[in-house]
């Protein structure tokens, strides 16, 4: 009996299968459990290190030097507010005081409904269009205290913030521990097939097959123009 | 042609330029196969298998495509150091940006996934890779849903997995997230935190993954900017992309430019032709500091990079020149500062991002970034020493020793001392960290002063202490 729901076992079986090493999937499955339980509980630990031939130590020790993995319950939105140096220059250390002030907790605390848990992060990728913040991994643009207020009143309503948001995002705002909506899936038919390092002999087959391709015509073409 | 905001790829601005890798994102569905294949996708995929994996391999050497990662070492020159005969070799993008100030590669996977993905698949073929694992920041996850669609797209329609296009070729392109990390964008931390390990970096020699990499396999690992440069390279040749940009660094690359300008945007440059000058006032670019204000400094390639100031305005965006003159061009990452900016808490700022982020193997890192932090931490808060200056200075000297990369200054008498720094640890994060404090310190000591002495000399406990007592 697994402790993933059936759904997401079938997901980490599939997930297990296309690393060459079954430790390489350690940190995919810390993923998985957070999308399940909103935080890594011990006993998602041991599912992991069964699944993956480790112990629950070591998916603890892989796990903790990693700042998304969270070990306690935590908000169902993780409102992270950017103050790195470009979002510092425009305010981000200011927003974070707002936030701070408007959801009543400290970077780092959550709110005692379990709404939200703020973060004070480092850079997110976003510094052209500071200051930002993230809600559940979802950016927002050129953000300042009215936009914040607007995702929070979206939220406590019901409804999904998403739109105001970084371009072209749309759709509803998954619980903290979702991040891609989409996964990836290969079908069996076409998948090149993954093989553990110590069975692979040589060269793979078709690097003899290509190597005498019929070779250089587009090159030539290239060259000389 | 003064260049525009393209309102689907935040941030992102036309300036008229040529363009290699952001030519789809002027169409809002570029993320799509639909959108790539008619705007000339996997075209480039199609041009290299014809050809013997050899010859697409010096294609790209011929091409000098320089590394965007970072270091901007030659992609083909790196491809070539997988030793003969060692099987399998795997190839690890790393789209794990977070280096402070850089936004290029996720609007890369955001916008234009497919590029990516084709990228992988030729730079597999040239060099006859088992498999792929495309590293993507855990926290960007509108990235990752973009890619895993792509792939699952790709993968529908032949052109990754089993017999790519109908050939011989057979390779998976597997998403790997990851999770938080700033680290992890170092190679071998990359490597380790994929083998499923904390990313802590590995000690070197061998000092490329493409001798002893993933699995202790050879590995390549390069980032995304990099790779998505690949497609066009097989599309049109290497010649064509070096009537691009200068000599030493062809073609073209993406720069961020945020902080105090009119117009932050992340911008297609060619190489070595543009100068900061340009890239900060000229029309289809930045457009200038914000209104009543000037410049004061700005650092030019991300977060680890020495700061520059006006003088360094017209260099060109070549990394040759911009590392001569003491600092480097780095992950493009350039953060502009006015004279409304406090150079100590931008300092601060900057230092405390590196002792969050030590991963602590390290203990000249580990001690020293924490040590920095406490000590600009206390000058702020007015709780400073007169020796705290020296003292910065000499905790970056046991992490970095000698002579640091310190931008050129006529006024105060400094020679450049060319980039990289020496350093005391296995990775540059420690090293890294003293840049933002030896820039400021040469340039802005007097601010560190007046908040240790508020200007009278006498520290400011000490002046405190004598206040309590006259009251």
């Amino acid at each position: 009996m697994s402790w993933f729901d059936a759904a997401r076992e079938r997901t980490a079986r599939d997930i297990l299968a296309r690393y060459p090493k079954s430790k390489s999937a350690v940190i995919p499955l810390l993923h998985l459990a957070q999308e399940q339980e909103g935080w890594v509980t011990p006993a998602a630990m041991a599912e992991i290190a069964e699944l993956t031939g480790t112990t629950a130590a070591e998916v603890l020790g892989t796990g903790s030097f990693y700042e998304m993995f969270k070990f306690h319950p935590v908000g169902t939105y993780m409102v992270n507010v950017c103050t790195n140096v470009s979002c510092q220059l425009l305010g981000g250390e200011e927003l974070l005081h707002h936030v701070e002030s408007t959801l009543g907790v400290k970077a780092g605390g959550t709110t005692d409904d379990g709404m939200f848990t703020v973060e004070d992060v480092e850079c997110v990728a976003a510094c052209t269009e500071a200051p930002c913040f993230t809600v559940n991994y979802r950016y927002f643009h050129r953000a300042d205290a009215e936009i914040f207020d607007e995702v929070v009143a979206d939220i406590r309503a019901g409804r999904s913030p998403i739109e105001r948001g970084v371009a072209g995002d749309a759709g509803e705002l998954p619980a903290h521990g979702t991040l891609g909506r989409v996964r990836q899936q290969i079908p069996g038919d076409r998948r090149a097939g993954v093989v553990p390092p110590e069975e692979v002999e040589g060269a793979p087959s078709w690097m003899a097959s290509m190597a005498g391709a019929p070779a250089g015509e587009a090159a030539g073409e290239e060259e000389e123009s | 042609m003064t260049g525009s905001y393209v309102p689907h790829a935040a941030g992102y601005v036309d300036n008229g330029g040529p363009k290699v890798v952001t030519s789809r994102f002027v169409h809002e569905d570029s993320y799509t196969l639909e959108r790539s294949l008619a705007t000339g996708g996997y075209e480039g995929l199609r041009s290299a298998l014809v050809r013997p994996p050899a010859e697409v391999h010096a294609e790209v050497r011929d091409a000098t495509l320089l590394g965007r990662g970072g270091a901007g070492f030659p992609a083909g020159v790196k491809w070539g150091f997988c030793p003969e005969g060692v099987w399998p070799r795997y190839l690890v993008v790393n789209g794990d940006e977070s280096e402070p100030g850089t936004y290029k590669d996720r609007l890369l996977m955001e916008r234009d996934p497919h590029q990516l993905i084709e990228g992988c698949l030729i730079t597999c073929y040239a060099l006859g890779l088992s498999q792929c694992f495309l590293y993507v920041r855990g926290e960007m996850a509108l990235g990752q849903e973009r890619i895993a669609t792509a792939l699952n797209e790709a993968y529908a329609a032949g052109y990754v997995g089993r017999n790519v296009l109908g050939t011989d070729f057979s390779v998976d392109v597997t998403l790997h997230w990851g999770a938080g990390a700033y680290i992890v964008g170092e190679e071998t931390a990359l490597i380790e935190s994929l083998e499923g390990n904390r990313g802590m970096p590995r000690l070197k020699p061998p000092y490329f993954p493409a001798a002893i990499g993933l699995y202790g396999q050879p590995t390549i690992v390069n980032n995304v900017e990099t790779l998505a440069n690949v497609p066009w390279i097989l599309a049109n040749g290497a010649a064509a992309y070096k009537r691009m940009g200068s000599e030493t660094s062809p073609g073209t690359r993406l720069f961020a430019v945020s902080g105090h300008v009119k117009r932050p945007g992340v911008y297609e440059v060619e190489q070595g032709v543009t100068t900061f000058r340009d890239l900060f006032y000229g029309d289809e670019f930045c457009q200038g500091i914000r209104d009543g204000h000037e410049l004061k400094m700005f650092i030019p390639g991300g977060g680890s990079a020495p700061w520059f100031f006006e003088d360094h305005l017209d260099l060109p965006l070549e990394a040759r020149d911009v590392g001569a003159a003491g600092s480097m061009l780095g992950s493009g990452a350039i953060v502009v500062m006015d004279e409304t900016t406090d150079a100590v808490r931008a300092c601060h700022r900057m230092v405390r991002f590196f002792a969050r982020e030590s991963c602590g193997k390290c203990s000249p890192c580990r001690e020293g970034t924490n040590w920095e932090e406490k000590i600009l931490a206390r000058i702020l808060d007015g709780h400073g020493r007169p020796s705290d200056i020296d003292l910065l200075l000499d905790v970056g000297d046991n992490i970095s020793p000698g002579p640091y990369p310190v931008a050129a200054h006529p006024d105060e008498g400094l020679d450049a001392v060319p980039f990289p720094p020496r350093q005391t640890t296995i990775c540059p994060l420690g090293p890294s960290s003293v840049a933002p404090i030896t820039s400021t310190i040469r340039r802005f000591r007097h601010e560190f002063e007046a908040k240790i002495t508020r200007g009278d000399g006498i520290p400011v406990t000490a002046a405190a202490l004598a206040g309590e007592g006259a009251s």
